[in-house]
């Protein structure tokens, strides 16, 4: 916006005028955002210090929800599987989610079809889609065990959601499954930004493929990175419908993230309390994600020239 | 479509090296590895599809007929679904919800989006960032004191109130999209209007919305998709079967204790899933470029 007359500074009438219309303008947004966001994040903190039940209104209790929950070997499993969870998922999403992008940024024949194909598993309901899951892990007639037994790999039938790791490995295959898609599309779109001159020159000067990829596409590609992990991070982290869908939290807890946790405590359960109290403690780890996510566009900017 | 041309043309003036891949090499490293990726991806619509098709005797024998394919295919579940469950209903309110709230939230998001680009208002600049800060909020934290809050004002088990919330995750979004589209509205377009007499209504209604129609449309059927896939305020909000949502209502009526009817729920989730792979399929474009934008910007 450099084409701004910067002379003198805009009269006083036209800046309160602007005023006034920036607020009438942002009017309804606001509303909405303070009345069914900012307040129920209040809200939210104020019911993690109170003992409010469905039905029946609290009284503040000050951090015993936070004392309990801190005895309570259910709620670390769910703080390990989130972080658990988290971790090798976004990993594997962010690996598999480069190659792809990789591999669509070649010269390929029906690239935008491939595109928008590749891209169905992120536009469809998560819920929807997690049944397919289900029915491909049931117990007893999943295709896959169905498979590996035909290719002679396995004897019988593997028991996916039963058994609590191969629980936690089948709710993450899903989940990446799922987030692929999105992680790939995006860095595809920071790889279509990266001039072809740059890896040319590279090759010229004698670069191997790998060094093009070290030392050109991926700090040409770093910023934008940082973003689309930290967006898969924290969808990740407060994944919920995956899991409800395929084991609900179980085999004996082993898949509950604390969103599911704070979902069974606090609705089916009735402790709207304690389930709130569960949310809350997500927010550490939600900020942290976000300030990796601000210093990100930080750096972007910067690469970019841009100033403010 | 455009990249969509024979491969044995020479189309290699973007990528100069690509003669350094020779075919064997190039079918190793990348078409083989993309084909699975393909297949990974897809199969799970494919196993869906076929399983809604399929008459219950096949859907478990595998020793008698091919898991992959099927014979005799059946509209039993299909009808069933559509005949004897909540099912319409379902698509319906989901329907009624998504499109409410989109509109609702473009709405809200075309002013607010505009306020902060171009009225320029003091504190302009710290609104855009809350709003994007908002835009990470997520609805698994805010679920439970949003059912305190919707009990509270007598919305509880209604279609509003999934209607009023859902702009809570659609309005950050589509205010920050629309934001980026703005910007690349050039800013000598309003001060020649501004010059001739226009009103900032007039600007924004007959100058900046034209312009914006693209941004509009990649909102709309980014934030249309959201609240179809919306599931965890559905899910606390509704209670009553007529008033739940397709994804809602196939996992809680549709899974009856241990007899799962695979058929026909494979066919809920299929046509949960058609309306907005469909409305994908059309806007593939405007759908990417307000994934890529929402994080690009």
């Amino acid at each position: 916006m450099s084409t701004v007359p910067s002379g003198k500074p805009p009269s006083a009438s036209i800046m309160q005028n602007n005023n006034l219309l920036g607020f009438l303008f942002m009017l309804p947004a606001a509303i909405f955002l303070v009345c069914f966001l900012t307040y129920p994040l209040g809200l939210g903190v104020w019911l993690g210090f109170t003992d409010t039940r469905i039905g029946r209104d609290g009284i503040f209790i000050g951090l015993e929800n936070y004392e309990f929950l801190i005895r309570d070997k259910v709620f670390w499993l769910s703080v390990f599987n989130t972080l658990l969870y988290t971790l090798i998922a976004s990993i594997l999403k962010f690996a598999l989610g480069l190659w792809l992008a990789l591999l669509l940024n070649e010269n390929l024949p029906f690239k935008s079809f491939l595109r928008a194909i590749v891209l169905l598993p992120w536009v469809v309901p998560t819920v929807l889609s997690a049944l397919a899951f289900w029915w491909i892990y049931d117990s007893q007639f999943s295709i896959l065990s169905w498979s590996l037994m035909k290719l002679g790999v396995i004897d019988g039938p593997i028991n996916f959601l039963g058994d609590p790791n191969n629980a936690r490995v089948s709710v993450i295959a899903a989940n990446v499954w799922r987030g692929i898609p999105f992680v790939a599309i995006s860095l595809l779109a920071g790889l279509q930004t990266i001039p072809a001159s740059l890896q040319e020159a590279a090759s010229l000067d004698g670069a191997t493929s790998w060094q093009r990829f070290r030392y050109v596409t991926l700090p040409m590609l770093t910023p934008i990175i940082a973003v689309v992990m930290t967006f898969s991070v924290l969808f990740t982290f407060t994944d919920f419908q995956l899991i409800y869908v395929l084991t609900k939290g179980g085999p004996v807890n082993a898949t509950h993230l604390m969103a599911t946790l704070s979902f069974q405590r606090g609705i089916p359960g009735g402790q709207l309390g304690e389930g709130a109290a569960i949310a809350v403690a997500m927010i550490p780890f939600l900020l942290a994600a976000i300030m990796f996510s601000f210093f990100g566009l930080q750096r972007r900017k910067w690469q970019q020239g841009g100033q403010d | 479509m455009s990249s969509n041309v024979p491969a044995d043309v020479l189309t290699d003036n973007a990528e100069g090296m690509s003669y350094l891949n020779r075919l064997p090499r190039r079918i190793m490293v990348l078409y083989l590895p993309l084909a699975v990726f393909v297949f990974v991806l897809l199969f799970p619509f494919y196993w869906m599809a076929i399983t809604a098709v399929k008459p219950n005797s096949q859907l478990t024998d595998y020793n008698n007929y091919s898991p992959f394919w099927v014979v005799g295919a059946t509209l039993d579940h299909i009808k069933y679904l559509l005949f004897q469950t909540s099912y319409p209903g379902w698509l319906w309110n989901t329907m009624l919800v998504a499109v409410c709230s989109t509109i609702l939230s473009l709405a809200a998001s075309v002013f607010g989006a505009y306020a902060i680009e171009r009225v320029r208002f003091t504190g302009s600049r710290s609104v855009g960032l809350l709003i994007f800060l908002a835009y990470l909020v997520p609805p698994s934290i805010l679920f439970i004191p949003l059912a305190f809050i919707v009990f509270k004002l007598g919305m509880y088990d209604s279609r509003l109130a999934l209607i009023f919330t859902y702009p809570t995750f659609l309005i950050p979004f589509c205010t920050w999209l629309l934001m980026g589209y703005f910007r690349s509205i050039p800013f000598e377009l309003e001060e020649s209007a501004l010059v001739d007499g226009a009103s900032r209504w007039q600007i924004l209604v007959k100058i900046i919305l034209p312009l914006a129609v693209p941004g509009l449309i990649s909102a709309g059927i980014f934030a249309f998709t959201l609240s179809w896939n919306e599931f965890i305020y559905a899910l606390t909000f509704i209670q009553s079967s007529e008033n739940k949502t397709v994804p809602v209502g196939v996992l809680t009526e549709l899974v009856r204790g241990d007899v799962f009817e695979w058929g026909s729920l494979m066919a809920g989730a299929l046509f949960g899933s058609l309306p907005v792979v469909i409305l994908y399929s059309f806007f593939v474009d405007y759908y990417v470029s307000s994934m890529t934008g929402a994080v690009k910007e």
